[in-house]
């Protein structure tokens, strides 16, 4: 990785804040969203990192990180964030960055388990297939 | 007491014990429920992007359909549905841009005049809990449960308002009410896992072994949730756990707030 | 004919970087009335108001047109320059062409077009300017300082040590403030009370100072020199000249309340002296907990007194007093944590504010100084510290840094080492800031010396796990998550204005910010005064700060209020508002505007035709107007005019810009 004046200014980063509606220069760093993530922990880069390396134009980095099938939406850290920034928007809009390419899809049908046939109900199916697939 | 009511799809289907508890309750308790006409999905998720205008549609046509029902509020059940009537009436009450342009596409004039609720919510201001306590027939003395809030009830609670995100109590004197004894665990508003356990399983199971050693620790002999996929995630999971002889070796039953409620009431 | 001179001022490159000077000067020399046009690059300078006063002199000038900086820089400056030369000061007239003209415009020529323009109205409005007079007002030579804390005690202190009379009015019974509360300070680990109490005593015992605990400011009037204010003596229900300060009766009430000094941690009585070190150390009865007022039966206090002193019959009483000055030093609260959920406190007894630490490390308070968890009476071994709770938090808490808690912690992490020996503190940051003298020393002392570890991140949640609490959060610089079992969790509550502080001011005519500090008049050069002549703040009431800064702007008010004193009379402002009798309609609009209470009515005697009738109309106090204007623009027949900036001037200045 590597920071560079072309990453900062990209124009990548001004996509993500348009379809995000937020402002990742808002963000200083205190970690608060990282600490609450109940999920944070199979992630290969942090909710406040993902918005550090939003802030240096690293967003080809993001769009490969696995962070953004991770985030499960819960809105744990945004409801803690002392800058009022909406940490799951700016991971929907790289997720979006990412689906609205073709073959960008995350979830396929097929990839259900039977159990998940089986029982789970509606509101997961669709819950997810809206995340991961476009 | 008149409401619209919207009972979403999976109470329709995998979560219909929790539409018959809550619909027979209510009945009990003197409350009239009118299942709107025409009816889709709400979409299960608020869409989280500035850019997703049709997202919207499918819950303003139900906020639409009742306020032709004449009822000022829409009671809801599943809590992703209301966190998604929720947030939507309040970005069309205060969003005028994307209030204009909902209307341009449905040809209407919703402005978000009717409120929406949550059935707990309404047990609470509209019922009240110590008329709620007053009609039970059955007190739940002694059982011991742990109310598990998920997130969609309350965050973002800036959107959302219906308790304190960190410290919620709704559920808990509600549970009081009806005569139980009340379990305090710190995991009760953390993730279950929500959506990732359609996709990402491990992940979903983790959360969920945290959530279930907590309320256990603090003496918990069951769950009560308000919302499908929670109790999908933390029955699933505690199954695989137990069958993985994966700690902890539990089997605590997860219950919606609804059938501990026609229990209490004796239906 | 007028015959007015222009001077023009380079201000180095900041003026004449963006407007051409000399341009300017050629048509200035063409407006009506200018015989003379000069230009200087510093007018401010020696030189250049030599220049003037020269240019005063030698051209015959009767009015002068600076165009310079803005006139809250040096208009005074330049009022005196002309006034040495023989003019009335009010004969001068600014155009800002810098802060509104060459520092806000890039392009040249539209620079030197506007510049041209700003000074055809200073111009224009010279013509007209009138010489004013200043009127002299006598001083009471008294100050009133709100406030016991620190900066009221340094601040009464100083004042009377320059011989004048103070009168010090506190909120609690006793004199002290959040200082007292306090163990330690930083960065030199002093003891608090053992610098504080000597001061306290020095309040009770100098001549100068009239001690006034367990009272409030109720209202006050007047201006600068001239304040009248009303004081609420709150019923102590103790005769303090009887009052041995013995102590039975605080030993044998049976009501037992939240002690507000100890934050909670132990119980009081409702008959009480806050802390030992108390001044006056007599205590007073909290009526809202007292068995006798709450039931009717106790007097218990009554029986044990061995001197007579409980007077339960006690009243409040409003006593009026005159002051020259008054000083504003309320001091704050620290942050409700009502929005912090996620940290367990109130949950835990484990889960600390700093200033309930504070209190277990000092050694009159509930554990005699040792630090034991409230849970169990262990003393802890591992102690997170968790900084900005409730600070630069713009979602739910302040959105400022309140300055002081940064090295607190360092403090704490400190005294925790001395204190348990083979402890460890965990220290939670965001940034660490440690601007001051010996200060980034003290911090690195606490990392490098006594082991504290400093994490940088926020924690995001506190699970209380048995006896134990695990902390949830990351550290931000490795990546990594951190989830540690400690004893003790301390949060570093923020700095909030009183919850008052609104209601006072408005009781002192100043004003607040955004978070209820008190204003100040100028950021940088008037830190000290309120926009209100005469009113002066100390301490954290402007906005957060340490016991040293506080001590300085103390002393800074203090000074203030005796260069007040110390002259035989004020001047007044000339620029006030004046009534024009026969325009005015009496029906009073001005009144309802006046923020400063400077109008009232006035019933006056006029011939109408052959015969006299009485009506009402508007009368400005003229020492009480601050010389605001916003009567003038209520007054519908146009009877108010502000001397300086009357109606006709300011037409003639609208005339020169449209014409």
């Amino acid at each position: 990785m590597k920071i560079t004046t072309d990453k900062v200014n990209s124009n990548l980063v001004r996509e993500v804040e348009e379809v995000s509606g937020q402002k990742v220069s808002a963000c200083f760093q205190c970690g608060k969203c990282s600490g609450g993530c109940p999920v944070v922990l199979t992630m290969d880069v942090l909710p406040h990192q993902v918005l550090r390396y939003a802030q240096l134009g690293l967003v080809d980095e993001l769009l490969h990180c696995k962070t953004l099938w991770i985030c499960a939406s819960c809105q744990t850290c945004d409801s803690r964030c002392p800058r009022n920034v909406d940490i799951p928007k700016v991971i929907e809009a790289l997720r979006l960055l990412v689906l609205r390419n073709k073959g960008g899809n995350y979830l396929h049908p097929n990839d259900l388990s039977e159990k998940v046939r089986r029982n789970a109900p509606q509101q997961g199916l669709v819950s997810a297939f809206r995340k991961f697939a476009k | 007491m008149r409401y619209s009511y919207y009972p979403g799809c999976t109470l329709k289907t995998m979560a219909k014990i929790y539409e018959d508890t809550a619909l027979s309750t209510a009945k009990a308790l003197g409350l009239n429920l009118t299942e709107i006409k025409e009816w889709q999905c709400c979409g299960a998720l608020y869409p989280l992007n500035t850019e997703e205008i049709f997202s919207f549609f499918s819950p303003v046509r139900a906020l639409l359909q009742a306020r032709a029902g004449g009822e000022d509020k829409l009671l809801t059940l599943c809590a992703g549905c209301y966190n998604v009537f929720k947030r939507t009436n309040k970005a069309v009450r205060e969003d005028g841009e994307l209030r204009r342009k909902i209307n341009d596409y449905l040809e209407d004039d919703y402005i978000g005049e009717v409120e929406v609720v949550h059935y707990l919510e309404v047990l609470k201001n509209d019922v009240g809990f110590a008329f709620l306590a007053e009609r039970v027939k059955k007190k739940l003395t002694g059982r011991k449960l742990a109310p598990y809030y998920g997130c969609l009830l309350l965050k973002p609670w800036a959107e959302m308002d219906l308790d304190d995100v960190e410290n919620p109590t709704i559920f808990e004197n509600f549970l009081t009410a009806l005569g139980a004894t009340v379990v305090d665990y710190p995991y009760k508003t953390e993730c279950c896992g929500s959506y990732l356990s359609m996709a990402n399983e491990d992940i979903a199971s983790a959360a969920v072994g945290r959530i279930l050693v907590s309320a256990y620790k603090n003496g918990a002999e069951a769950f009560v949730v308000a919302c499908p996929l929670c109790k999908y995630n933390l029955e699933e999971y505690q199954k695989e756990l137990f069958a993985a002889g994966r700690e902890p070796q539990l089997k605590l039953p997860v219950v919606y707030f609804t059938e501990i409620l026609a229990e209490a009431l004796a239906l | 004919m007028k015959r007015i001179g222009v001077f023009i001022c380079w201000c180095g490159s900041n003026i004449a970087g963006t407007v051409d000077i000399d341009k300017v000067a050629a048509a200035a020399g063409t407006m009506n009335g200018v015989v003379y046009v000069d230009q200087n690059k510093y007018t401010c300078s020696e030189i250049g108001q030599a220049m003037i006063k020269d240019a005063i002199k030698e051209y015959k000038l009767d009015r002068v047109v600076i165009a310079a900086c803005s006139p809250r820089m040096h208009e005074n400056t330049f009022r005196k320059t002309v006034e040495s030369a023989g003019l009335n000061p009010y004969y001068l007239e600014i155009a800002n062409i810098r802060e509104q003209c060459s520092w806000v415009h890039k392009d040249k020529e539209a620079g030197t077009a506007k510049a041209i323009s700003l000074i055809r109205t200073a111009v224009a409005k010279a013509a007209m300017n009138e010489a004013l007079f200043a009127v002299e007002m006598p001083i009471t030579r008294r100050a009133l300082v709100i406030g016991g804390g620190i900066a009221g005690i340094q601040a009464a202190l100083d004042i009377a040590d320059t011989g004048f009379e103070v009168d010090l009015v506190e909120r609690e019974p006793s004199l002290g403030g959040r200082m007292a509360q306090l163990d330690k300070t930083f960065p030199t680990l002093d003891c608090s009370a053992c610098i504080l109490t000597p001061k306290m005593v020095d309040v009770a015992q100098h001549e100068k100072i009239r001690l006034f605990t367990y009272a409030e400011v109720e209202k006050v009037e007047g201006y600068l020199g001239n304040f009248t204010v009303t004081i609420r003596h709150r019923a102590r229900s103790v005769d303090l000249q009887k009052c041995t300060g013995c102590g039975e009766c605080l030993a044998k009430c049976p009501a037992k309340v939240a002690s507000e000094f100890e934050e909670g941690l132990v119980q009081r009585r409702a008959i009480y002296t806050p802390f030992p070190q108390a001044v006056p150390n007599k205590p007073a009865i909290d009526r809202a907990h007292c068995r006798f007022f709450t039931t009717g039966k106790c007097k218990v206090c009554q029986k044990v007194c061995p001197a007579d002193a409980i007077d339960y019959e006690m009243e409040d009483r409003l006593l009026t007093n005159g002051y020259g000055a008054i000083v504003v030093a309320t001091g704050f609260d620290t942050h409700k944590l009502n929005d912090y959920g996620e940290y367990a406190y109130g949950k835990h007894p484990d889960v600390l504010t700093s200033l309930e630490f504070e209190r277990l490390l000092n050694a009159s308070g509930p554990t005699g100084g040792k630090i034991l968890r409230p849970s169990d009476g262990k003393a802890p071994k591992t102690v997170a510290f968790i900084q900005c709770v409730g600070s630069r938090d713009k979602a739910k808490g302040n959105s400022y840094c309140a300055k002081i808690c940064c090295m607190y912690t360092a403090k704490h992490a400190i005294l925790l080492s001395e204190k348990v020996p083979g402890s460890k503190a965990f220290v939670f940051y965001i940034d660490v800031r440690t601007a001051g003298k010996d200060y980034e020393e003290f911090y690195t002392r606490a990392y490098e010396e006594c082991g504290a570890s400093y994490i940088k991140g926020n924690v995001s949640k506190v699970f209380p796990e048995g006896e134990k609490l695990l902390v949830r959060g990351v550290d931000v610089l490795s990546g990594a998550l951190v989830e540690l079992l400690v004893d003790m969790v301390v949060l570093a509550v923020s700095v909030d204005a009183r919850a008052d502080a609104k209601e006072l001011a408005k009781k002192l005519a100043v004003t607040v910010n955004e978070h209820k500090f008190f204003t100040e008049a100028h950021p940088k050069l008037r830190p000290v005064d309120t926009q209100t002549a005469g009113i002066f703040l100390a301490g954290v009431c402007q906005g957060p700060k340490d016991i040293p800064e506080t001590v300085a702007q103390a002393s800074a008010a203090a000074v203030k209020v005796a260069a007040i004193f110390s002259k035989q009379s004020l001047l007044s402002n000339p620029t006030v508002a004046e009534v024009e009798q026969k325009l005015c309609s009496g029906d009073m609009s001005c009144m309802a505007v006046c923020p400063y209470g400077a109008i009232s009515e006035q019933v006056v005697e006029e011939r109408r035709g052959r015969e006299m009738v009485t009506r009402k109309i508007a009368r400005v106090n003229v020492a009480l107007c601050q010389g605001c204007g916003a009567c003038t623009v209520a007054c519908r027949p146009g009877a108010i005019n502000l001397k300086g900036f009357t109606n006709q001037q300011i037409l003639a200045e609208v005339d020169a810009i449209c014409l």
